[in-house]
């Protein structure tokens, strides 16, 4: 369905997006999984169409985004973050217009327009001017907005930004409901966001994709290492000498220090837990707590994001 | 021209549901209704010709002002707003919208003109002149405003501010306007440059008397092609950045 292949961005001297490739079959929903400033946005606009990448080349349903861009838009629809609502139109109006520009008819239009209203519960404010909805409802117009002329690529930047709880869920099952019909490509800096929906995450770092697969294979990539929580009857030099004796041990994070106790968390390359345990009883350390704690895949992507952030 | 249609549509919907449209048609109106009372049926006895020149002389002005008003929103507001990106994300050319627009503004502005009939016809049945001169006072006046549109579009087509696109846009009218300054400050071939760019000695004061020229016909619609031309590749060069 759709085929990405370098594509790369550069704004002036800064490259937005750096040799970004992936694939996406049709009917999937995909996470693109980012801090603030990974790149996201840029990818989603080359993707629409709304942005010219540098390099690269993409192919929606094996039609060149850059050589025909007219007959791939028919196909697609783009929500940003700030939706691209008129304030001063009548919902059904705007709906009706943009329906228009995206090549509709108006007999397919007409048919077309109480099927999606209903989809989005919008209803009840059809003839209302989007100005003056609330939040919720002009989330809900947006989307139905993208949804309209049921295009085949559905790109969404942050759909749930600004949404409460309720509508979050609201969201989520909308989005849910797309699975199969629509091929879909959403945008988030909440991992909770992606994974109840994706099928698939796109992990982007500084415009490059670090990390693809479904949420239980990135789990498994990032987190081969193996962590132990314990808490030692000791003071963390003492501690901390005894445990860097043991090769297999990579990292230990100090959580807290209180009453002759240290508590920490090791990463280790091998499964040494029973070693640590006689090296500690060895000097007198007594181990009072150990526990395996192998990371989910949000602290993972939180603790990589931060460890490849570049010092200010 | 579906398109072209659509966006027109809209725009020219969008004149009326903002009030920004009926508040220009009342301002310029109001304007235009003052400098005529007080210009062109004041002042003692004039020939009816001397009036209605004096009337397409300022109502020119207040073509000029209003075209700066109608269009400082019609591109930038897109921006501002992020609206811009259904038309990019569309199966649109970016000329389609520019000229939908243009047109919106263009028809509005018509509809102003329209409306300060009365003072001519005024003159026409209370005086002595030809509808040849009334034709030709209006069809420089649209001619001229359809440049002043043009120029518009493009400084709303480089701000994303409607406050910085109008003073763009004032200041290459006033530019525009201050060529035939500068014609009579320069040596030939330049002052001929000059004076042949000026948006509104040379080519206006004809339409004013009732005269139309060819030459002056192509002039407007040159300016008029020309910005709304560098307004659709501003909006193709910002798909780079």
């Amino acid at each position: 369905m759709l085929e990405v292949e370098g594509l790369t961005k550069y704004f002036g001297h800064k490259k937005a997006v750096d040799q970004v490739s992936f694939r996406i079959e049709q009917g999937e929903i995909i996470g693109l999984l980012g801090l603030n400033g990974s790149g996201k946005t840029t990818l989603l606009r080359i993707l629409a169409g709304s942005l010219l990448p540098t390099a690269g080349r993409v192919t929606i349903g094996g039609v060149d985004l850059l050589q025909e861009p007219h007959e791939v838009k028919k196909n697609l629809s783009f929500l940003p973050e700030t939706p691209p609502l008129y304030s001063d139109m009548k919902v059904r109006s705007y709906l009706r217009f943009v329906g228009r520009l995206k090549g509709m008819d108006r007999g397919r239009l007409r048919d077309r327009l109480p099927v999606i209203e209903a989809q989005t519960a919008i209803e009840d404010v059809g003839e209302e001017i989007i100005g003056h909805l609330s939040f919720g409802y002009r989330q809900r117009v947006a989307i139905a907005m993208a949804l309209l002329h049921e295009p085949k690529l559905l790109l969404l930047d942050e759909p749930a930004s600004g949404l409460d709880p309720v509508q979050i869920v609201e969201m989520r099952g909308l989005i849910r409901s797309l699975r199969g019909n629509h091929t879909v490509i959403l945008s988030s800096h909440l991992l909770p966001e992606i994974s109840q929906i994706c099928d698939r995450i796109l992990m982007i770092q500084e415009g490059g994709i670090i990390g693809e697969g479904p949420e239980e294979e990135l789990a498994q990539q990032f987190t081969r290492k193996i962590r132990v929580r314990m808490q030692a009857r000791g003071e963390r030099p003492e501690i901390e000498g005894c445990l860097r004796e043991l090769p297999e041990i990579e990292e230990i994070e100090w959580v807290r220090e209180e009453d002759g106790r240290s508590s920490f968390v090791a990463s280790l390359s091998e499964d040494i837990r029973e070693t640590i345990s006689l090296k500690l009883a060895s000097r007198g350390l007594g181990l009072l707590e150990m526990a395996r704690t192998d990371l989910d895949l949000e602290v993972t992507f939180l603790r990589l994001m931060q460890k490849e952030e570049k010092p200010s | 021209m579906r398109v072209v249609w659509l966006v027109l549509c809209r725009e020219l919907g969008a004149y009326f549901r903002s009030y920004m449209g009926c508040i220009i048609l009342a301002v310029v109106l109001l304007v235009d209704g003052l400098l005529f009372n007080v210009y062109a049926i004041g002042g003692g006895s004039k020939y009816s010709a001397e009036v209605l020149r004096q009337f397409f002389y300022f109502s020119s002005g207040t073509t000029m002002i209003a075209s700066i008003f109608l269009t400082m929103r019609l591109l930038a507001e897109e921006r501002q707003m992020g609206t811009m990106v259904l038309y990019t994300t569309s199966p649109v050319k970016d000329s389609q919208v520019v000229l939908g627009k243009f047109l919106s503004a263009f028809l509005f502005l018509c509809l102003l003109t329209l409306l300060t009939l009365y003072m001519p016809l005024l003159i026409f049945v209370n005086g002595k002149v030809s509808m040849g001169h009334i034709f030709g006072g209006y069809l420089g006046l649209l001619c001229l405003g359809s440049a002043a549109l043009a120029i518009g579009m493009f400084g709303s087509s480089l701000a994303q501010s409607q406050i910085i696109a109008a003073i763009i846009s004032a200041a290459i009218l006033v530019a525009m306007l201050l060529f035939w300054l500068l014609a009579t400050v320069t040596e030939p071939p330049l002052s001929g440059l000059f004076s042949y760019l000026a948006l509104h000695n040379k080519h206006f004061f004809p339409f004013m008397k009732g005269t139309v020229n060819t030459r002056d016909l192509v002039y407007y619609l040159s300016v008029t092609w020309f910005f709304l031309m560098v307004s659709t590749r501003v909006i193709e060069a910002r798909r780079w950045r």
